[in-house]
């Protein structure tokens, strides 16, 4: 899988709040026809950075025990669109609401601190009627969280470090 | 103690600005999937939004009850069985039935859950 739209969690409070980091750089494929010669990183490509920012949120809060997924996006309102190779990008999203079905979460971007986009994500968490429909391959969902370095910087309610499933228990 | 305008009033800024209608359009005798064109995911939506509003918990299932609809115990040939139905009064108390009795489809439940079903589920949680 090559899906990967952000770069790292900088922050990481389970259940909570989410911050992570996209590096927008020349050498990504489509930035060569969007647009020639001037290229701009597009806004559905940002969009789904911060969409798997708060969606692992969710994912890790509900113990990658659902299939997650961006069903809504009630708002979301971009300040500025020339986002070009070389910005910095900080997404951040925090939790508004999560239950058995679903999950929202208020996100923003930022560039050297200036707000670039914010608005609402709504995800549906899927439950057995999609239980015969792989959302991921097998440990591509692991293999993304550990990409992120969710347990470098995660904490869980308590403050304490997250761990990762795939550490024996000390 | 809100009333039940006050309760109304809340209830179609919610309903406007999830579902992108006017206030104006969401009535009382309003169906919330049929006439104001709202999906699963824009009811979860509304739950989030009228749980945060009013302090109160709602289940998505007390507005669309789907797991009833899915049930080979209450559906037969596409159609609401008479235990399915009482079943479906004791989800929905709220809701005149009396309509979707003469052609109990399942694509008919659309047409059930009014805008004034949704205030009283809210009135009567509060």
């Amino acid at each position: 899988m090559n899906w990967y739209w952000l770069d790292r969690f900088t922050l990481f409070e389970s259940g909570k709040r989410a911050k992570a980091v996209k590096t927008i750089t020349r050498a990504e494929g489509h930035l060569r026809d969007h647009f020639r010669f001037h290229p701009v990183a597009p806004g559905s490509l940002i969009i789904e950075g911060l969409a798997q920012t708060a969606g692992l949120m969710f994912n890790e809060a509900t113990r990658f025990q659902k299939k997650i997924v961006l069903g809504k996006i009630p708002r979301l309102t971009f300040y500025d669109t020339e986002i070009v190779p070389g910005d910095v990008l900080e997404y951040e999203a925090i939790a508004d609401y999560i239950n058995e079905e679903g999950s929202m979460a208020t996100v923003s971007v930022r560039r050297e601190g200036t707000l670039i986009a914010e608005g609402a994500l709504i995800f549906a968490h899927l439950g057995s009627d999609f239980a015969s429909q792989k959302q991921f391959a097998e440990g591509d969902l692991e293999d993304l969280v550990r990409a992120y370095g969710m347990y470098e910087v995660g904490v869980d309610s308590e403050g304490n470090p997250l761990r990762d499933p795939a550490t024996p228990a000390s | 103690m809100a009333t039940k305008e006050e309760i109304l009033a809340d209830v179609q800024k919610i309903l406007a600005e999830s579902l992108a209608v006017d206030e104006e359009d969401v009535t009382l005798d309003a169906t919330l999937v049929d006439d104001l064109g709202a999906e699963s995911i824009d009811l979860l939506e509304i739950v989030f939004a009228i749980e945060k509003n009013f302090g109160i918990k709602i289940d998505r299932s007390e507005l669309i009850p789907e797991d009833l609809l899915t049930n080979t115990q209450y559906v037969v040939d596409g159609k609401l069985t008479a235990q399915g139905l009482d079943e479906l009064q004791k989800r929905l108390p709220e809701a005149d039935l009396e309509e979707f009795k003469l052609n109990p489809l399942v694509q008919n439940i659309s047409k059930i859950l009014t805008v004034n079903d949704l205030v009283n589920i809210v009135e009567r949680k509060l």
